[in-house]
Parts: C-alpha cells; sequence; structure tokens
C-alpha cells in the first residue's frame, strides 16, 4: 500500500522533510517503524508516538491507513 | 461596558459573563506562553486568575513575552504580569505566587482553583502539573511549543484522557532541546497561548467542542493544523492516582538542560581537532574510519588502554553496529572519562557520512 508519512518536530528534523509517501508491504504499525528505524538511524534516541489516520495507535496495531503522523513530545513555553 | 462586546454575543450574554467573573484560572508560567494567556483571561474578565512563576524578567524575553517591558526587566514574572494586569483590568482579583511549583506545594494550590493552565517550558513541570491535575480531578489547558510547531490540548476534561494517555513519561534529560536552547519564533507562543486562552472560556461558557480528546498540532511555517485523537488509558490514569497519598513528598531531581545524551549521532557533531574518536572494536574488524583520528582501544583492553584517551577533548566511541560503543561509555565514565558519548551508527555509516562530507567541500583549485 501507499503510505503517507508525516514528521513533527525533531522527528521532522532528522528524517529532513515534513512528509513523504512510501509503498509499504508489511502488516503491522511496528514493522513500518522497523523500516524508517533503519531508513533515518537518528529515530533512535528520540521519543514519539504514532497516529494511523488522525488516530494514535500502538505498535502492534494493523497498518490499514493510508496517514501515518509520527509525533513527538514538546516541552516549549 | 468594559465587556459589551461579549454580552451582545448570544451564545454569551450577561450570563455568561457572570460565569467568566466567577471563575477562578490558575497560569503555570507567564513566559511565552502565559504572557498572552494571562492577558486576554484578565481582559475577559476571569475573575480570579493565580499566577505561579519564579523566574526573573530578562532582556531576551520581551521578543516575545508581551506582558513586559524594559522597566520589568530583573522582577520576578509573576509580580510584573500582576502589575501589567491589573492596570488592564482593575476588577478582577490576581494572585501571584513567585515560586517553583513542585511537588509539595502543587495539591493545595490546584484546590482554590477551577481550571490550569500550562505555559510552563520543561517536562518535569509539565508531568508534575499533569499529575496534580488529575489528583485533584481538575481540567489541564495544555499547550507547547517547539521552534515553529505548537501543540494544544485539554486534559482530564469528564473523563478525558490526561498527557500521560499520550504520553506515558517524561523523554530523557537533555533528548529534547527548549526554547532557550534552540530558540523559538516571537510569535509562535502568542498564537498557541491565545488558543489555549480560547479553550479556558469555552470550558467556562460550555460552549463549542473543548479540545479535548484531540491534540491539535500547529505549524507557523505552513499554517496546516492536524487534529489527532487521543484515547483514555485507565493504565496511565491510574498510576497516577495509586500514588496519590506519596504525591507531595516526591521529589524530581531538577533537570539539567546543558546535560547531553550519552549517545549520540554522527550527524549531530562538529568535526573539529577538539574531538576524538574511539575505535573499540578487534584489531581484525572492517571498515576502519579513515579521514578523522581515531584512536583503537578494543573493549577487551579498555581497563588498560583509556588512559590514551585525553580527557580534555570529547571522545566519540564508535563500533561496529553501536551497542559495544555503549558499554565502553559505561565503563569509561566509571572509570572517570566523562566527556565521552557513543555513536548510535556503526563504522561503515560513519565512514560513509565522513566521506559525504568530504565531497561536499569546495575544493580549492
Amino acid at each position: 500500500m501507499i503510505l503517507t508519512i508525516k514528521y513533527f518536530g525533531q522527528i521532522a528534523e532528522i528524517t529532513q522533510k515534513d512528509e513523504e509517501s512510501l509503498t509499504f508491504s508489511g502488516n503491522l504499525i511496528s514493522e513500518l517503524l522497523d523500516l524508517l528505524h533503519s531508513k533515518y538511524s537518528g529515530l533512535k534516541l528520540k521519543e514519539f508516538q504514532v497516529a494511523q489516520n488522525q488516530e494514535l495507535v500502538t505498535l502492534d496495531t494493523e497498518l490499514s491507513g493510508a496517514e501515518i503522523a509520527l509525533l513527538p513530545p514538546f516541552a516549549g513555553g | 461596558m468594559r465587556y459589551n462586546r461579549h454580552i451582545i454575543l448570544s451564545e454569551i450574554g450577561q450570563e455568561g459573563q457572570d460565569r467568566i467573573s466567577k471563575a477562578k484560572v490558575l497560569a503555570i508560567g507567564a513566559g511565552g506562553l502565559g504572557c498572552p494567556i494571562l492577558q486576554y483571561l484578565a481582559a475577559a474578565g476571569v475573575g480570579t486568575l493565580g499566577i505561579i512563576d519564579f523566574d526573573t524578567v530578562d532582556l531576551s524575553n520581551l521578543q516575545r513575552q508581551v506582558l513586559f517591558g524594559t522597566a520589568s526587566l530583573g522582577q520576578n514574572k509573576a509580580l510584573a504580569a500582576k502589575e501589567r494586569l491589573a492596570d488592564l483590568n482593575s476588577d478582577i482579583t490576581i494572585n501571584t505566587y513567585p515560586e517553583k511549583l513542585t511537588h509539595k506545594n502543587a495539591i493545595a494550590l490546584f484546590e482554590q482553583y477551577d481550571i490550569i493552565v500550562d505555559g510552563s517550558d520543561n517536562f518535569e513541570t509539565r508531568y508534575l502539573v499533569n499529575d496534580a491535575c488529575v489528583i485533584t480531578n481538575k481540567p489541564l489547558v495544555f499547550g507547547s511549543i517547539y521552534k515553529f510547531e505548537g501543540q494544544v490540548s485539554v486534559f482530564n476534561y469528564q473523563n478525558g484522557p490526561s498527557y500521560r494517555c499520550l504520553f506515558p513519561n517524561p523523554p530523557e534529560q537533555g533528548a529534547v532541546p527548549n526554547c532557550s536552547e534552540i530558540g523559538v519564533l516571537g510569535v509562535l507562543p502568542g498564537i498557541i497561548g491565545t488558543m489555549q486562552a480560547n479553550e479556558v472560556l469555552k470550558i467556562i461558557l460550555g460552549i463549542g467542542q473543548v479540545l479535548s480528546g484531540k491534540l491539535l498540532c500547529y505549524n507557523a511555517l505552513t499554517l496546516q493544523n492536524h487534529i489527532l485523537k487521543i484515547q483514555r488509558s485507565e493504565e496511565a490514569i491510574q498510576s497516577v492516582l495509586k500514588d496519590k497519598a506519596n504525591f507531595h513528598k516526591k521529589h524530581v531531581e531538577p533537570v539539567n538542560c546543558a546535560l547531553e545524551p550519552v549517545s549520540v549521532s554522527i550527524t549531530d557533531i562538529k568535526i573539529n581537532e577538539n574531538i576524538q574518536f574511539v575505535d573499540v572494536r578487534e584489531a581484525h574488524e572492517q571498515p576502519k574510519v579513515e579521514g578523522v583520528s581515531v584512536i583503537d582501544i578494543p573493549l577487551s583492553e579498555l581497563e588498560d588502554e583509556y588512559i590514551n584517551i585525553d580527557p580534555s577533548k570529547k571522545a566519540y566511541v564508535f563500533c561496529q553496529a553501536g551497542i559495544r560503543s555503549e558499554h565502553a561509555v559505561e565503563r569509561l565514565e566509571e572509570l572517570g572519562i566523562t566527556n565521552c558519548f557513543s555513536l548510535i551508527e556503526g563504522a561503515a555509516e560513519i565512514n560513509d557520512y565522513l566521506n559525504a562530507q568530504l565531497e561536499e567541500k569546495p575544493v580549492k583549485s
């Protein structure tokens, strides 16, 4: 399936882009993350949550969505 | 007359304005977010405003902290904010707490207010505010910023999720830089803080849709908004509540923003003569890293050979896959070499990166 992956905050700095399209054949969110970790080694150091079709999901969730977002916490004020 | 433009709105009216004047709202921090939050809530006539901030006004704050002027420099922010807000609206009560929010004072303070608005600037305080809101059952209007991006949500509202349902635990110290380290667009906290003030007024008035169970992500450069749904996690809420009795005794070590993470990426370091690389692989392992000076100390010989590392320079330790280098850094720290970091990349990736860097440099003809 073709996925649109959106990156926020420090994650976008590591990937050097806000968004990209990927063709991916895996089944789980965790498999997609394995791929992204191998593509962007800096991700290993960062904490983030994953949303699928605008909804927060866990790593064992099945990939069903067209849009995935990687969301890090911010603390600035 | 002061509130005429509110009262003529059918959605607010005199009844709504009376609700605003009876409301009690506590702002955590009177900084980039706190200033616009407080300015609009005071102007709107929120009857009791609390401001807690231990910090003082610095010249570098004036780029975005719009309640302060040069006359406020050096003053406590809670007190300086009150001075401006009392002039803006003398009909309201403003309580100031020129001190640090702690586990010891949070519960008693939060109990005196209806709504808590978080404009703090560090994870330690944000988790403390969240947990104290869960324990005292107060709605938390959350906003935070990073460079050109902001996040807004309302937590702990009518059995909705809390901040821990989104991010269960704080990131490691030093993993996320703050505004003073990395910078922030001055108008961004103005936008995000104003959105927080808007959520506060919606909660007080009971109008519109409160941003509960959702996280709004705003990007000032693209003007894109994303609203993501968050589920309540009973596990996260209970983990806070079960600790209720001991909450006031908790002491969290102050976060030292200058702390660097022990693991770093080669792409984040500045390559110059003041750093050194340490290869902890065995002598036969390939490829060798070239183009920079490397000290070879196999992990098995670390204890005998570590004296070859110059303690006055930062040492970046690497291996084949980033695992042994982590162990080496732990051991080196025990041996008293504290200025050392483990590279997450292996030797092959480091070589690729260094080669690409060399190619990018213009060649003089």
